[in-house]
C-alpha cells in the first residue's frame, strides 16, 4: 500500500466516502428521505447544509439518500453483469466452434440496439422496480463483459497449460475456474470499474428520463430532474446531485486507472 | 603508439531497475565492468547463457540501453571518440552510419508495410551516405554477395514474400549498406532451422570477409561462434570469464566454465534393443487441419517400446508436433490408427478413457507457458495425484515431495510460483507434473530447445535417470541431432511429413545417407574451426528452408 499515487489516493478517499454515506445514510442524514421540512427552494443556511428541493425537503438528506440509490443500483448490476459476462466469455472462449459462435453473435445482435432506447422500451412495458432495473442494467451491460472476457479468455486458452489441463482430462469447471479466471482477473478488476461508471451514468439518465428509480425514493439522476426548473431562477439545487455523479465517476475511474496501471505495467507490477 | 582500436572498451557497468512483485524497484548491476578492444576488420565472438549480459553489451556499443537499462560507468570508444560522452546528434550519426545492427528475429524486426529495398537502404540514405541509386545498386551488389535469389529485384518484395533464412540475409545487407565500421550481430541464426543457419552463417562470413568490416557476433552456441569470430570472449552473468583467440577457446580453454561449454553434450547413452510388443504404434496416419486441402502428415508408421527413446527429427514445418498433437488426441488423424499399450487409442481427445490420458502425458518446449503463472508449483505438481490418484492432505503432500527431489529440486519449492524459478527449474517441475500421473509414455516436445546448453545437458541427464528409475518411453521431438545422439534408441528423421528414415539410433546415424539426412547431420554445428567450409565443400542437397 506504499507506492499508491497520488492520483489514486484522491480517488480511493472520494470512493470510500460515497461508499461509506451510502452504507450509514440513516444515521448521517440530518431528515427523513421525504420530509417536507422547509420552504420550496430555501437557500443553504446552517439549518439546511445544502438548501431544500422543489416541494421543500432538505437536499443533503436527499443527496445521501439518492446516493445509497444510485450506489446500490449501480453494484448489483455490475455485480450480475460481470458474473454472468465473464462465465459466458470463458465458456465461449474455451468451447470455440459453434457454441463460440452463436453466443457471440447472438451478443452482437444484442449490442447493435443502443442500450439506452432498448432500455426505455422495455422499461414502458415493464413494471419500473429496482429489481427490474438492475435486472435490466445487468443484462444489457453483461454484453459488454462478454466481449472483453472473451477476447483475454482467447489469449489465455491457446496456452499451453491449459493445453495441459484438457490433455488431463480436467472438466471445463476447473479449466474456467482454475486456470482461466485467476489469470483473467486484473483486466476484468479493472474493467468492472469502468462499467460500475457506465451504471451510475446510466441509471441517472434513465432516473433523469423519469422512468428510472420512482419517486419518493431519491436517487441522483431523479434529483437533478424534481429541480432542474429552478436553474431557471438561478438555484443551484439541481446541480449538486450532478457534482456528486461527476466527481463519484472521476474517483472510480482514478482508482480504475491505477489498477489498469499495475497489472498491464511491462515491468513486472502483476499481482 | 599503438594503432588506436576501433572498438575500445573499458570497465564497461550497465544496470537496470528491477520490479519484484510485492517490493520496491531496486537498481541492480547486470554488467560488472567488461573492458575488450577490437581492431578494425576482425570478428569477436560474446558468448555466454542467457542473462550473461552479452546483447546489453553488443548494444553499448552503440551506446543504447534496451528497455531501462542504463550505461552506469566505463568508457566505449568507436574510432577513438568516447561515445557515451557524446550528445545525442552524434550518437545518432553513429547508430546506423558507423555502427549497425542484426537482431535475431528479422521477422519481428522488417517493417512488414515496406518493401525491402526500402528499409535496407534507408539509414544510408538518412545518414548522407550514399544517394538512393548508389545505396540501391549498393544493396543489389549485397545481396547478390549474400547469395540471395534474383538479387536484382528481391529489393521490390515484402518481408512476408521471403523466407526466413533469405530475411535473416536481407538485415545482413541492410546492416552493411551504409558501410559502417562495425557490426553488431545478436544472434543472426538462433531462431532459424538448423539446416538454414549454416547457409546464413557462411553468407554472413563471406559478406564480413569481402567488405572488411568489423563484427561483434553474440550467440549462445559456441560451435557457431568458432566459425566466424577471430576472438572469443566468455561470458557470465555480467562478467568476462575468458578472452582469447578463437583456437585457444576450443581447443585449449583455461577456465572451468569454458570448459564445460565446449564439452557440453557428452552424454553417452547405450542403444537398446527393441523387445516384443511395442507400447506405442503409429499406424499409417495421414492427418491435415481442418479447413486445409494440405496433409501435414503423410502415412507415417513408427513404433516405441516400453522404456526406450523414440526420437523424431526434422525442421519446422516437417510436421513432428503434428505427430504429437494426433497421437495425443488434439487432432484426429483423417487416416490409420494408434495402438497403445495393445488398445487402440481413439482418435478423438473427450472420447478418451481417464487411464489413456494418464498413460499418456507431455512436457512442452516452453516451459513458461506451460505451467498457470497464478499456480504455486505445490498446485501445479499436486493436481494429476488429485485428478488420477485421489490423494489428499499428507499423502499429497509427501508424493510432491518426492516428486520434487527425484527432479532435484529439494525442499522450499511447494510454496513458489512459477515466476520465482529459474528456466531449467520451470523444465524440471514440467517433467514432475508429468511423472505425477505415472505415464507408460511422455511425449517431448522440443523440451530442451528454449534452454542454455549447460542447463540443457542437465534436463537431458534427469530425463535419462527417470527412464532407467521408471521404466517411462520417451517420444522425443526435436530438430537438434546432438541431442538425438544423447538419448534416443530408435530415429526416424521427418521432411515435409513424411518419415524418410526410420530404425535404430546406429543404423540412421550410420551412412550410406538418403540426401536429407545427410544435410540434417551435415548441418550440426561442430565444435571445430574450419567445420563450416568443409561441410559447404562436401554437401549434396541445398537447404530446404533456403
Amino acid at each position: 500500500m506504499k507506492n499508491i499515487p497520488i492520483s489514486a489516493m484522491i480517488g480511493l478517499f472520494f470512493t470510500a466516502l460515497y461508499f461509506l454515506m451510502a452504507l450509514f445514510a440513516p444515521l448521517i442524514a440530518p431528515y427523513g428521505m421525504a420530509e417536507v421540512v422547509g420552504d420550496v427552494w430555501e437557500p443553504s443556511s446552517s439549518e439546511f447544509l445544502l438548501g431544500t428541493d422543489s416541494i421543500g425537503r432538505d437536499l443533503l438528506t436527499r443527496l445521501i439518500y439518492g446516493g445509497r440509490t444510485t450506489i446500490f443500483i449501480a453494484t448489483m448490476a455490475t455485480i450480475l453483469s460481470f458474473t454472468l459476462g465473464s462465465i459466458l466469455g470463458f465458456f465461449a472462449a474455451v468451447s470455440g466452434g459453434w457454441v463460440d459462435q452463436a453466443i457471440s453473435r447472438f451478443v452482437d445482435l444484442i449490442m447493435s440496439i443502443p442500450s439506452l432506447i432498448f432500455a426505455l422500451v422495455v422499461l414502458s412495458v415493464m413494471p419500473t422496480t429496482t429489481t427490474i432495473l438492475i435486472l435490466l442494467m445487468g443484462l444489457l451491460d453483461s454484453t459488454r463483459v462478454y466481449r472483453l472476457a472473451r477476447a483475454v479468455a482467447v489469449d489465455i486458452t491457446v496456452m499451453d497449460y491449459v493445453e495441459a489441463a484438457r490433455l488431463r482430462g480436467e472438466k471445463f469447471a476447473w479449466i474456467i475456474f482454475r486456470e482461466i479466471l485467476p489469470n483473467a482477473l486484473s483486466p476484468l478488476v479493472a474493467e468492472m470499474g469502468l462499467r460500475f461508471i457506465f451504471m451510475v451514468l446510466f441509471i441517472s439518465t434513465l432516473s433523469f428520463l423519469g422512468l428510472g428509480v420512482q419517486p419518493p425514493l431519491a436517487d441522483w439522476g431523479g434529483i437533478v430532474k424534481e429541480n432542474k426548473e429552478g436553474i431557471n431562477y438561478g438555484i443551484q439545487a439541481a446541480l449538486y446531485p450532478a457534482y456528486a455523479i461527476a466527481t463519484l465517476c472521476i474517483s472510480i475511474n482514478l482508482v480504475a486507472d491505477w489498477i489498469l496501471n499495475r497489472t498491464t505495467s511491462l515491468k513486472g507490477g502483476r499481482g | 603508439m599503438a594503432v588506436e582500436p576501433l572498438l575500445k572498451v573499458r570497465d564497461l557497468k550497465i544496470g537496470a531497475t528491477i520490479y519484484p512483485p510485492g517490493e520496491r524497484p531496486r537498481d541492480i548491476e547486470i554488467v560488472h565492468g567488461v573492458s575488450f578492444d577490437l581492431e578494425g576488420g576482425k570478428v569477436l565472438g560474446l558468448i555466454g547463457e542467457s542473462g550473461a549480459g552479452k546483447s546489453t553489451i553488443g548494444l553499448a556499443a552503440m551506446a543504447y540501453g534496451r528497455g531501462g537499462v542504463e550505461i552506469t560507468g566505463g568508457e566505449v570508444h568507436v574510432s577513438g571518440r568516447d561515445i557515451l560522452k557524446s550528445g545525442l546528434r552524434d550518437v545518432r550519426k553513429l547508430r546506423g552510419g558507423e555502427v549497425t545492427y542484426v537482431s535475431q528475429s528479422a521477422a519481428a524486426s522488417f517493417n512488414p508495410a515496406k518493401k525491402i529495398m526500402e528499409q535496407v537502404t534507408e539509414a544510408a540514405i538518412f545518414q548522407g551516405k550514399f544517394s538512393k541509386q548508389d545505396a540501391e545498386a549498393r544493396a543489389v551488389a549485397l545481396f547478390a554477395k549474400l547469395g540471395l535469389p534474383d538479387p536484382e529485384n528481391i529489393g521490390d518484395r515484402y518481408p512476408h514474400q521471403v523466407s526466413g533464412g533469405q530475411l535473416q540475409r536481407c538485415m545482413t545487407a541492410l546492416a552493411l549498406c551504409p558501410e559502417p565500421d562495425l557490426v553488431v550481430f545478436d544472434e543472426p541464426t538462433t531462431a532459424l532451422d538448423v539446416t538454414t543457419q549454416i547457409e546464413v552463417l557462411a553468407a554472413i562470413k563471406d559478406a564480413i570477409r569481402d567488405t572488411g568490416v568489423a563484427a561483434l557476433y553474440i550467440t549462445h552456441d559456441l560451435a557457431v561462434v568458432a566459425q566466424v569470430s577471430d576472438h572469443i570472449m566468455v561470458l557470465q552473468q555480467g562478467s568476462m570469464v575468458e578472452y582469447g583467440t578463437t583456437d585457444q577457446i576450443i581447443n585449449n580453454p583455461q577456465e572451468e566454465y569454458t570448459q564445460a561449454l565446449v564439452s557440453v553434450r557428452s552424454i553417452k547413452h547405450e542403444e537398446k534393443k527393441p523387445g516384443d510388443t511395442p507400447l506405442l504404434k503409429v499406424d499409417h496416419i495421414t492427418a491435415r487441419y481442418r479447413g486445409t486441402n494440405f496433409d501435414v502428415l503423410k502415412d507415417v508408421n513408427v513404433e516405441l517400446h516400453p522404456g526406450q527413446t523414440l526420437a523424431i527429427v526434422g525442421e519446422s514445418g516437417s510436421g513432428k508436433s503434428t505427430l504429437a498433437r494426433v497421437i495425443t488426441g488434439l487432432l484426429p488423424p483423417s487416416d490409420g490408427q494408434i495402438t497403445f499399450d495393445g488398445r487402440v487409442l481413439s482418435p478423438d481427445l473427450p472420447t478418451r478413457s481417464l487411464e489413456d490420458l494418464r498413460e499418456l502425458q507431455m512436457i512442452y518446449q516452453m516451459a513458461d507457458t506451460a505451467m498457470n503463472p497464478r499456480q504455486t508449483v505445490g498446485t501445479i505438481i499436486g493436481r494429476p495425484l488429485e485428478f488420477y490418484f485421489g490423494l489428499k492432505g499428507k499423502d499429497k503432500q509427501t508424493r510432491i515431495q518426492e516428486l520434487l527431489d527425484q527432479i532435484e529440486l529439494g525442499d522450499g519449492f511447494q510454496d513458489r510460483y512459477p515466476a520465482e524459478l529459474s528456466g531449467g527449474q520451470k523444465q524440471r517441475v514440467c517433467i514432475a507434473r508429468a511423472l505425477a500421473a505415472k505415464p507408460k509414455l511422455i511425449i517431448c516436445d522440443e523440451v530442451t530447445s528454449a534452454l542454455d546448453p549447460l542447463v540443457a545437458d542437465g534436463i537431458l541427464k534427469l530425463l535419462l535417470k527417470l527412464q532407467k528409475d521408471e521404466d517411462v518411453s520417451f517420444l522425443f521431438i526435436t530438430h537438434d541431432l546432438a541431442t538425438v545422439r544423447a538419448i534416443a534408441d530408435s530415429i526416424a528423421v521427418m521432411f515435409q511429413g513424411q518419415v524418410v528414415r526410420y530404425g535404430p539410433k546406429s543404423q540412421v546415424l550410420a551412412p550410406p545417407f538418403d540426401d536429407y539426412t545427410d544435410l540434417l547431420l551435415s548441418s550440426v554445428p561442430e565444435m571445430k574451426l574450419g567445420w563450416l567450409e568443409d561441410v559447404l565443400a562436401n554437401r549434396k542437397m541445398e537447404s530446404a528452408g533456403n
